[in-house]
């Protein structure tokens, strides 16, 4: 018997882009495709989930993975990483056999446990207690598991006070920090974990940091670990896996894995920026309410899934929100739309950044809070206000940060 | 010793893993108790809105087809000749409801996480009995006010349960793996389901059927489930009324093969549920 514990095999998935109808110039035409269209939707949906992956020049196809062989040897923490698009994800979920490949196979040596993303299922109906056992559940553990681990589970976390009550009180660390520690306490021969350390304080991220080195140094166990954080990667993995528009750029030692993945996301800059253009436009809603929107103007159909992010600055730079969405394929001319409450902010000068990863698009803009909370919107090219400001603005600031994307 | 799973493409259907729906019990037994949980949560009259929507319709059905149409109920009085088919149709149509849009709502749980898919359908057969056992006791207390002994036929009870249970999981199967594909069917389902309740023997008795079409016919309609079980709940409840076990015989035939072509379009669908919700 090998050593190993994951073997991937020529591992490939397709799937399927909706692409455009072709627009009719001509009222009859503009009829019969009306009249044509159930027949014509049916066609569509029923295709999204049926391939011929021996066709495959069919124009709307996209691979997401593509022929990827490795395998992962017991106990080794490997890192997953790449640019948005990569297929990272989709990697992940054939793994967690949420999906499976289109060619190829996968072979798994013991129990996989994934933590897509914290606090999956949780209901916040219910409390604290209630939804360890339900989480716990879902991740795979029986009702006796959970039983054993439960004191351990709740003393991790850290929410024993508010263990009875219901989830929707919490607040979004407390949730993050519950979803945690239930997963870290599955027993899994193999854990899965996505970019979860994104969330959370820096005490809480060294802790789960430090229990993951626990799992795989005392337990034996084997961790997949998907991160854009780089320097989590560093500290924790000791190989890696360089993944580039769904195929495997490079397998080896992690510091130069991660050189390349550097190099990978700097050196294609140039081509990529040019895809896709973004607009931010602020509009109040209520005096305490404000959405962003975010229209993006995509030139070629670049459709990678990409991580959407806002953030709310206050005037000293400081973070107040933070907003992601994870992978979300964003079409030509579409916005994605974010409110936010400012009902309890002060009077005075803040920024809101957007920023798409998938193409690394940033953009910042000023917002001003007048004193009876009416925000006033200043718009960033052409400085104008909108709305009975206090004060104009004296410069704006670009406030992008650097994150690894 | 450490179990080798291997994941590759799938044709046709997969076999059954009783050792994983084994290990998965559990799940389903707390996605069950948070069901009944969190059903009537924040609301004021709690669990007392699982009788409003069986006695209201009962109030109606006896106004209209009791007293204005006339409809006959075999002797039986209207409110309870309703009620005892109301029971059984309430848990039916509010299962079928919740299983085949089951998929759609838990979207973001099975996207995320791998456990059996045909758990999500499951949980609301189970869920929904709650409310049933609770309008079934308020059943039991008309019995009483109306003086109505049950006879020995009580005991079949349990086994139209089954056929009642088995229908709406066939029916649940094939929902919601259709509705994850085909949003139509979300809308359908709405629309089907007072036409599903006029077809049952809710307001009228399956005799009316039997004088009309002939013994035939009145066989024929025993394939839609509902039927036997609704008139073999009267049967066992009333007195005056026999369970008719041709109809129940009807009907667990048509049950039996929804549930098994069901599960089994289920199981060769969920491969790609993923992908598609």
């Amino acid at each position: 018997m090998s050593d190993y514990v994951i073997q991937a095999n020529g591992l490939s998935k397709a799937y399927r882009l909706g692409l455009k109808d072709a627009k009719n110039d001509t009222l009859g035409a503009t009829l019969a495709s009306w009249v044509k269209s159930p027949a014509k939707n049916y066609n569509r949906l029923r295709k999204l989930s049926r391939f011929d992956p021996t066709k495959d020049d069919e124009e709307d196809m996209f691979w997401a993975l593509r022929d990827m062989s490795f395998s992962v040897a017991q106990g080794e923490i490997l890192g997953i990483i790449g640019r948005n698009g990569a297929g990272k994800s989709t990697l992940l979920k054939i793994l967690s056999k949420i999906t499976d490949p289109t060619l190829g196979e996968i072979r798994i040596k013991g129990r996989v446990a994934a933590l897509l993303e914290v606090g999956t299922g949780f209901n916040l109906e219910l409390t604290g207690r209630e939804n360890i056992f339900l989480n716990g559940t879902i991740l795979g553990m029986t009702r006796k598991e959970v039983t054993k681990k439960f004191d351990e589970i709740v003393d991790f976390s850290g929410v024993e006070k508010f263990i009875d009550t219901p989830v929707k009180r919490y607040s979004s660390g407390m949730k993050v920090r519950l979803g945690f520690a239930v997963a870290a306490h599955l027993e899994p021969e193999i854990l899965i974990i996505d970019e979860v350390l994104a969330v959370g304080d820096a005490e809480f991220q060294k802790k789960c940091l430090g229990k993951m080195q626990g799992i795989s140094a005392v337990e034996g166990r084997t961790v997949l670990f998907v991160s854009h954080d780089m320097s989590a990667v560093g500290t924790l993995c000791n190989k890696c896996l360089l993944l580039e528009r769904g195929r495997i750029d490079m397998v080896g030692e992690t510091p130069m894995a991660i050189q390349k993945y550097t190099q990978n996301v700097s050196g294609s800059s140039i081509e990529d920026y040019h895809e896709s253009t973004i607009r931010l436009q602020i509009e109040e809603v209520t005096p305490t309410q404000l959405v962003a929107k975010a229209f993006f103007k995509i030139l070629e159909n670049n459709l990678l899934d990409g991580v959407f992010h806002l953030r709310l600055y206050d005037g000293a730079n400081f973070e107040l929100m933070f907003y992601k969405e994870k992978d979300i394929r964003i079409y030509d001319n579409e916005y994605v739309e974010i409110k936010m409450d400012v009902s309890s902010f002060k009077a005075g000068y803040y920024s809101i950044q957007v920023k798409y990863a998938a193409s690394t698009i940033d953009l910042s803009k000023r917002v001003v809070l007048a004193s009876d909370f009416t925000p006033v919107m200043v718009d960033r090219d052409t400085f104008k206000y909108e709305k009975g400001s206090i004060a104009p603005p004296v410069q704006l600031i670009n406030t992008t940060r650097n994150f690894q994307y | 010793m450490v179990q080798e799973t291997v994941i590759k493409s799938y044709k046709g259907v997969k076999p059954i893993n009783w050792k994983e729906l084994k290990q998965y019990k559990d799940l389903l037994y707390f996605m069950v108790l948070r069901d009944i949980t969190v059903i009537y949560k924040q609301t004021i009259m709690g669990f007392a809105w699982a009788i409003v929507n069986p006695i209201v319709s009962m109030v109606i059905f006896t106004f209209v087809f009791g007293k204005l149409a006339r409809i006959t109920s075999d002797g039986i009085p209207y409110p309870l000749f309703s009620f005892c088919a109301l029971v059984p149709w309430t848990y039916f149509s509010n299962t079928m409801n919740a299983s085949g849009t089951s998929l759609i709502q838990s979207s973001n749980l099975f996207t995320k996480v791998y456990f059996p898919r045909i758990l999500i359908p499951l949980t609301p057969i189970f869920s929904k009995l709650a409310d049933f056992g609770i309008s079934f006791a308020i059943l039991i207390l008309f019995l009483i006010g109306y003086k109505a002994t049950p006879t020995v036929e009580i005991l079949a009870l349990p086994l139209l349960m089954v056929l009642m249970i088995v229908t709406v999981a066939g029916i649940g199967f094939w929902l919601s793996a259709l509705a994850i594909q085909y949003r139509d069917v979300k809308f359908a389902i709405t629309f089907v389901t007072p036409l599903m309740m006029y077809a049952a023997p809710v307001v009228f008795p399956s005799s009316m059927i039997l004088e009309k079409y002939g013994y035939h016919g009145y066989l024929l309609y025993g394939l839609y489930p509902m039927a036997g079980v609704i008139e073999g709940f009267r049967g066992a409840l009333l007195p005056q009324k026999p369970i008719p076990w041709d109809l129940v015989g009807m009907g667990s035939i048509s049950a039996v093969v929804l549930f098994a072509s069901g599960w089994r379009y289920f199981r060769r669908t969920e491969r790609f549920f993923a992908d598609i919700a």
